[in-house]
């Protein structure tokens, strides 16, 4: 393979799991941008879609009912997790809250392992489309089909945000909560809403995950989840298109290190890449930095 | 002005923050397209006053009446859509919209398409968002403010964004508008004109009107009828003659 094909399946291979990343990352930060609240379970939330899928396709329902049964089903999840867990904590500080999440996210994987076990479990891939061929390169069906339909899930979630009334209300929710409240926003309602999108966008990211590496294991979705949330970091946590950025760019690195420095310190350089943004520019690529008030 | 209808009734209206009492037996009477001013010093508690009347603090006792209804216990976007608005003595707009995405977010608090007809975006949601955007530059033209409704508001200079807090006020369809020292930072010339604006939006809307002020001079040019408070509670109440020569009002604003 020439250097040149080599380079182009590399780019190839950043921009699949680039959006997979972004899809996670957008969930980090809605929540954020409107719970002010880092919800570490939500890289297991793919790990539940994964599982839910493969649960519904092993008894022989069709692809696509199965597909809209697990977002609907992790949905519901964040939607409970967020009644249940956070919302009693909405009054309390920071650190309780992000302390609850981390619970929640092992309760997650534990109760997991004791219903599926610890051991992987072989997922039944049903994205079979015939793969593209552009001169020597092959692009396999996995790959163009997670890239199309999470930039189409971006673009949709654009626009719901940008023209939606729900949208509005959930940015001036995100801007000023009391003001909103004040205009007769249910602010309750619309951070629910958030739970349940940035869930269901996790749930997608999860199926479309296990489609490309099929295999699923009760703790599959912490480090994809940890990396999406360094994404989200990247680009501004709170800022949907940072997340996206930041969801590519972190996918890209990640793979040209595997390529062509080393495949061992891939994670290595992902992470020093959010201690010098931390450093350097701690409100990320496109987030706003924010004066402390005095 | 006593016989038309009653919009909001307080009574033996007190709240405590821990020992501090802030609000004391505070009774008012507003009618139907009433301008009434709440006036006081520093601290007197109208603010407290404004934050007891949407829900944003619960009193600690009495009751608060919007056209016969007790509203006190209900949430703050509950009150909104029962027709109280209000505006903050700190601009707090959502800076990083628009103009007009300002008050198209108020008024769509009220229109009743959800969820599943914005996704899939129904007919129905295309007609309501197309008579908002109308009602939304409505609203602005009152303000004069419709060539700026593509800007985001933290553009807007100073006192066009206080202007714009009172339209996207406007859009929750209130009865009852409250304004939390709308003039302030402005300067004699813009306040006047405010004034001016106030009252017609009054008029026009058919509403009736709450203002805080500082400035004693500017309340009496507009009101019909003025609640002084000092220290949380109720100092005097009446017409701005009363209010003039009222002898405790003149020691609390110029000593003894």
């Amino acid at each position: 393979m020439s250097g040149v094909v080599m380079f182009f399946m590399q780019i190839i291979n950043g921009l699949n799991i680039g959006s997979i990343y972004a899809l996670i990352a957008l969930g980090y930060t809605m929540v954020y941008g409107i719970a002010k609240l880092i919800n570490f379970a939500h890289g297991d939330i793919i790990m539940v879609g994964a599982y839910l899928s493969l649960v519904l396709l092993n008894t022989g329902m069709h692809w696509s009912l199965a597909t809209i049964l697990s977002i609907l089903g992790c949905a519901l999840l964040g939607f409970t997790m967020e009644k249940v867990a956070y919302k009693p904590l909405r009054k309390a500080s920071r650190i309780s809250l992000l302390i609850t999440a981390i619970g929640m996210s092992y309760l997650l994987q534990n109760s997991f392992q004791i219903i599926f076990s610890a051991n992987p479990k072989p997922y039944p891939a049903f994205i079979h489309l015939p793969a593209l061929k552009i001169g020597s390169i092959t692009i396999s069906s996995n790959y163009y089909t997670t890239f199309i339909v999470s930039v189409f899930l971006m673009i949709v979630l654009n626009l719901y945000i940008k023209k939606t009334k729900m949208g509005k209300a959930m940015r001036s929710v995100a801007e000023d909560e009391g003001a909103a409240r004040l205009m007769g926003i249910n602010v309750d309602q619309t951070i629910s809403l958030t739970f349940i999108i940035g869930t269901g966008l996790a749930a997608v990211a999860g199926i479309l995950y296990s489609n490309c590496y099929t295999i699923i294991s009760p703790t599959m979705g912490s480090l994809p989840g940890i990396k999406a949330f360094i994404a989200a970091v990247l680009g501004g946590i709170g800022s949907i298109p940072g997340a996206v950025l930041g969801g590519f760019i972190l996918g890209m690195v990640e793979t040209l290190v595997k390529a062509y420095i080393s495949s061992q310190l891939a994670d290595t350089i992902v992470f020093l890449i959010l201690i010098v943004m931390l450093v350097f520019k701690p409100a990320g690529i496109l987030g706003k930095n924010v004066k402390e008030k005095v | 002005m006593d016989t038309s209808k009653v919009v909001l009734e307080v009574n033996d209206l007190g709240i405590n923050f821990g020992g501090l009492r802030a609000v004391d037996s505070l009774d008012m009477v507003i009618h139907e397209n009433e301008l009434y001013g709440l006036i006081g010093p520093n601290g007197a508690g109208k603010t407290t006053v404004f934050n007891m009347l949407t829900g944003v603090y619960p009193p600690t006792d009495g009751t608060i009446k919007l056209e016969g209804q007790v509203i006190n216990g209900k949430t703050p976007h509950e009150i909104a859509k029962l027709g109280i608005a209000r505006t903050f003595q700190n601009i707090r707009l959502f800076k990083n919209m628009t103009v007009k995405e300002n008050v198209l977010l108020s008024l769509g608090a009220h229109a009743d398409y959800n969820f599943f007809t914005g996704i899939f975006k129904l007919p129905k949601f295309h007609a309501q968002e197309l008579a908002m955007e109308d009602e939304a530059m409505r609203l602005l033209d009152v303000f004069e403010l419709r060539d700026d409704s593509e800007k985001l508001a933290k553009n807007l200079p100073y006192g066009k964004q206080r202007e714009l807090e009172i339209v996207r006020a406007l859009g929750v369809h209130p009865k009852l508008l409250l304004l939390d020292e709308p003039a302030a930072g402005m300067n004699p010339q813009e306040t006047e004109n405010l004034m001016r604006t106030i009252d017609v939006v009054r008029k026009q809307f058919g509403i009736s009107i709450l203002l805080i002020e500082h400035d004693m001079k500017l309340v009496m040019g507009i009101c019909e009828k003025i609640t002084v408070l000092n220290y949380g509670a109720m100092l005097a109440c009446g017409t701005p003659e009363e209010i003039q020569n009222n002898p405790h009002v003149i020691s609390a604003y110029l000593g003894e």
